[in-house]
């Protein structure tokens, strides 16, 4: 690892001035105020409005389009479909499957097939009807076992493998035989983890312009901003300097704009085609149907342990449902498996993991992408085993901590690690210790852990430059203008970056402004994804801003004809340390700077070390740091009707330095919610023609205010010794446990195991009726 | 596709004449006639809230209120928030705004113009919420960023008058 990629967790002065508080956001204000401006909100003279024309059939060949009627429609400016539009692109560059619109075949329902640049929307969606397709229908596979089962014709058929395997992944750790035949408790189950989707309340956008000097400008509401610019070079046949991508204030995302989407190429095409800028805003439908959100997933796990509760050997085997295309599923089935060897050691471990092509909207990166669905499993048997074996759930944890500074079995390079007082805080403050098992029947209490990433060293596509970049300019108006790639979705990232630089140059926080997440102004980013952005943007910022630092304080020791050690930068001043030192407003200081210096600005970087097993895949989901969490959360469940309230959630989370302790605790409570509602209310499915079952917002049921358990969030710092001032992430992390943890209450109060998400109330009711006739059969 | 239709609206205290098709409804009157964009559209079928405004005080729809039927009535949006608070001699934006912005509850901020108003909707009925009356009122509003908790903090906050956090 290069120097530079080291800060240390240290304030620059041993206080932090900025760091630890409640600061406001650079943008609150804007967004409190309707000021904010999102991508459906720019509105270009001579603007055209795009509609695309999506195929009614899961599984089709598409033998024939005829655009003719709709070309002729007044008002209709430009049709295109997939011969305008040929070249394959995905996210992930060893996995090319999708174009913007159908070349030869529709693998869903939804699938783009030709889209229509027209005067108003309206004018766009008559001519929609007026496209006459001929298609020859295929028999559709909605299911992966049926996919699998009768793989002609493949879902995708220029591949080499025939059999609808999407990626398959089988990797052994340890001594997996001899940990079971340590093990003197082993329990065995199948899980099944159901579909969700991110429904951000901001529907997928873009605007495209292009001008005569052919140069093309996208505003799109992506949350990966570089690899968008990239994706459109290489399906446009641009040079990549001619394009502008820039993401503008973004409204929600949760992994559900981290892929390349068509609308960006379609307004691309008919914005060069037709010379007017070009929009498309998708309906809620449709971003439904484009989806990318969480696989589902059907697992079987086999964990053992020794009597004293010492986990001694997991074994996985997972199924997971792709859909139509690849998306991320070559990380997704890595994922699957990398990410459940922390923060409970195991000796030895094997999963074999296979994803498979379905003829349903493409699954990709959800909210703790890959791993939370083999979280539920595995702390579900975490909760058996305690059972089986007499041990309190939470000191069973205890008992398997695999500590701090330490090696995972599949060579995951621990550093900081939180997990114990994340426990702590979770039994202290849910009172584990004097109400566990002291509540009435139909009420109870469950645990469960997890560890996230922050970030990876797979930087998806391979190359040796810094994944994060930053640059600052320090005005002689006091004022420091700081330019970075990254994509700022909500989650708070250009206030972070502000607050870092403000930290690291003295600057009063309002002094600080952000152009974020434009190719053309600012350094690489690679984008929100994997929970990286604080830990390498923060890095990069402060790299740059420590360089601009000294340049300061060289210059004011000089001016003032003292020694640097001497010199503080802080709340918007510069002074002399000592009695009788000087003090001067930092605008000031940076004129002396700039004067000693010439105009002042400063470039910094990350890259992570180089991390990870010696093995294939061994890097992926290889991170600088990861995050622990633990929830407790209370349940009751009425036995009359089957319904599960999860009344409160105790979330504790080490986030190793919490930069703004509110951002904080808002990721934590937003991911609990969020598992809440995957654990009791939402699902994600297509019926038998491969139709959505519900998508629009009401059938899809996000929790609402009323709906939604007390959170209360415990946060937990750890301080990291690679991450910004210490940090780590927050954003997804919190998510994994609310699923498993809700299970093991659901046990605790009525003594049942579910192990099919989500929680209904039938599935309640059936479980229930199970106990009553076993019950029966033993008296 | 219909006619058009000249309507006359009062919006932020101003009366406004615009000319919009017949079937618009007030969320398109606001947005692509008037730009006023901090209305947001989030389903357009009255099933998020993020549209929300206010019709003479009170959180309506307006991707379900054809604009005809806004005629006659005031309509306040998130612009005028902070501008009416001006008027009465007030600093900054309104307390609700302000106090979003502390709690943290504006993360991605795409549905809280709607939440903001349905807020500043109960806090004129009701100016010292319980909890529950909270939950209540915000309920036809969907946040999918901070499963809530930070935003009934704001609405407390702005409620206590109080500058909080900082």
């Amino acid at each position: 690892m290069a120097a530079r990629d080291r800060h240390g967790p240290e304030a620059p002065w041993g206080e932090f001035r900025v760091v630890g508080r409640p600061n406001r956001k650079v943008d609150g204000m804007d967004k409190a105020t309707g000021r904010a401006v999102y991508t459906d909100d720019i509105q270009l003279p001579g603007m055209l409005h795009a509609k695309t024309l999506r195929s009614p059939h899961a599984h089709a060949r598409i033998l024939r389009i005829d655009t003719a009627r709709a070309e002729a429609m007044p008002g209709v400016h430009a049709v295109i479909t997939g011969a305008d539009l040929p070249v394959t692109y995905g996210i992930i560059p060893w996995t090319p499957d999708e174009t913007a619109l159908a070349v030869d075949k529709v693998r869903f329902v939804g699938d783009e097939v030709a889209a229509v640049a027209a005067v108003d929307e309206d004018t766009a969606i008559a001519a929609l009807a007026r496209i006459e397709v001929e298609y020859e229908v295929l028999p559709a596979r909605l299911d992966p076992e049926d996919a699998l089962a009768h793989p002609e014709p493949p879902i995708h058929e220029n591949r080499k493998r025939r059999d609808n395997v999407s990626k398959h992944v089988e990797l052994e750790f340890g001594d997996l035989a001899a940990g079971f035949a340590a093990a003197d408790a082993v329990v065995e189950a199948e899980y099944f983890f159901h579909g969700t989707t991110h429904a951000a309340i901001e529907p997928h956008c873009a605007v495209a312009q292009a001008t005569p000097d052919g140069r093309l400008t996208l505003w799109s509401s992506t949350q990966i901003t570089h690899y968008v610019h990239r994706a459109l070079a290489h399906v446009l046949g641009l040079a990549p300097e001619r394009i502008r991508v820039i993401q503008p204030c973004l409204g929600g995302a949760f992994g559900g704009k981290s892929d390349p989407f068509s609308l960006e190429f379609i307004t691309a095409k008919l914005a060069l085609l037709t010379g007017r800028p070009v929009k498309m805003l998708w309906t809620r439908e449709e971003v439904f149907y484009a989806h990318r959100g969480r696989h589902p997933m059907r697992m079987r796990y086999r964990t053992g342990a020794t009597r004293d509760g010492r986990l001694t050997a997991v074994d996985a085997r997972i199924l997971i449902d792709g859909g139509a295309y690849s998306s991320y599923g070559l990380v997704t089935t890595y994922y699957s498996g990398q990410l459940l060897t922390g923060p409970c050691h195991i000796p030895a471990y094997r999963f074999d993991s296979t994803r498979v092509f379905t003829n349903k909207p493409p699954c990709g990166p959800k909210r703790g992408h890959g791993s939370v669905q083999p979280r539920f499993a595995f702390e579900c048997q975490l909760d058996e085993l305690a059972v089986k074996l007499g041990i309190d759930p939470i000191e069973l944890r205890r008992i398997n901590f695999q500590g701090r500074d330490t090696e995972t079995v599949n060579g995951q390079r621990i550093t900081s690690n939180g997990f114990l007082a994340c426990l702590d805080e979770v039994e202290r403050a849910s009172g584990w210790k004097e109400r566990r098992g002291r509540l009435p029947r139909g009420r109870g209490l469950g645990v469960a852990g997890s560890m996230y990433i922050s970030g990876t060293n797979y930087p998806i596509y391979p190359n040796d430059m810094p994944q994060a970049g930053v640059q600052i300019k320090l005005d002689r108006s006091g004022l420091a203008t700081v330019f970075t790639g990254g994509n700022d979705i909500g989650q708070g990232s250009n206030s972070v970056t502000a607050w870092l630089v403000a930290e690291e140059l003295g600057l009063r926080p309002e002094d600080v402004r952000v152009v974020a997440a434009d190719t053309d102004l600012c350094p690489v980013d690679l984008g929100a994804y994997s929970s990286r952005v604080t830990f390498m943007v923060g890095n990069a910022a402060i790299d740059a801003a420590r360089k601009l630092r000294r340049q300061v304080v060289a210059a004011l020791a000089e001016a003032w004809e003292t020694a640097v050690d001497r010199i503080r930068l802080g709340g918007g001043e510069a002074w002399e340390e000592g009695s009788g030192g000087r003090r001067i407003p930092l605008r000031e200081a940076f004129q002396i700077a700039e004067a000693r210096f010439d105009t002042l600005g400063a470039t910094g970087s990350y890259n992570t070390p180089e991390l990870g097993g010696k093995y294939r895949g061994g890097t992926i989901g290889a991170s600088p740091a990861y995050s622990f969490t633990a929830h407790v959360v209370e349940v009751s469940v009425d036995e009359e009707t089957g319904r599960v309230t999860c009344e409160k959630v105790w979330i504790a989370h080490d986030c190793g330095r919490a930069i703004n302790p509110v951002l904080v605790a808002g990721q934590m409570e937003g991911s609990a919610y969020m598992g809440v509602a995957e654990a009791l209310l939402e699902e994600h499915d297509v019926n038998r023609y491969g139709l959505h079952r519900g998508p629009n917002l009401l059938d899809y049921r996000l929790p609402t205010s009323v709906d939604t358990p007390e959170l209360r969030s415990l946060i937990v710092e750890s301080i990291d010794p690679e991450g910004p001032y210490g940090a780590k992430e927050a954003g997804e992390g919190p998510l994994h446990p609310s699923i498993p943890a809700i299970a093991n209450a659901i046990y605790d109060a009525v003594g049942v195991r579910l192990r099919e998400l989500p929680f209904t109330p039938g599935k309640v009711l059936a479980a229930l009726e199970r106990q009553r006739r076993e019950e029966e059969a033993r008296c | 596709m219909g006619g058009m239709r000249a309507l006359t609206l009062r919006i932020n205290g101003d009366e406004v004449r615009v000319a919009a098709p017949d079937h618009w409804t007030l969320l398109e009157v606001l947005r692509y006639q008037l730009r006023l964009t901090g209305t947001k559209q989030g389903c357009d079928k009255g099933d998020c809230g993020a549209c929300t405004v206010l019709l003479d005080g009170r959180p309506v729809l307006s991707c379900l209120l054809p604009a005809a039927l806004a005629e006659g009535h005031e309509i306040t949006t998130i612009e005028g928030l902070a501008p009416a608070h001006r008027a009465r001699g007030g600093e900054g934006a309104d307390p609700v705004q302000e106090a979003f912005d502390r709690t943290g509850a504006l993360q991605c901020g795409f549905c809280q113009p709607g939440m903001i108003l349905s807020a500043r909707a109960l806090l004129d009925r009701n100016p010292h919420p319980d909890r529950a009356e909270i939950r209540a009122a915000l309920s036809g509003n969907l946040c999918r960023c901070t499963g809530y908790e930070q935003i009934y903090q704001a609405v407390e906050l702005a409620a206590a008058g109080g500058e909080g956090r900082d």
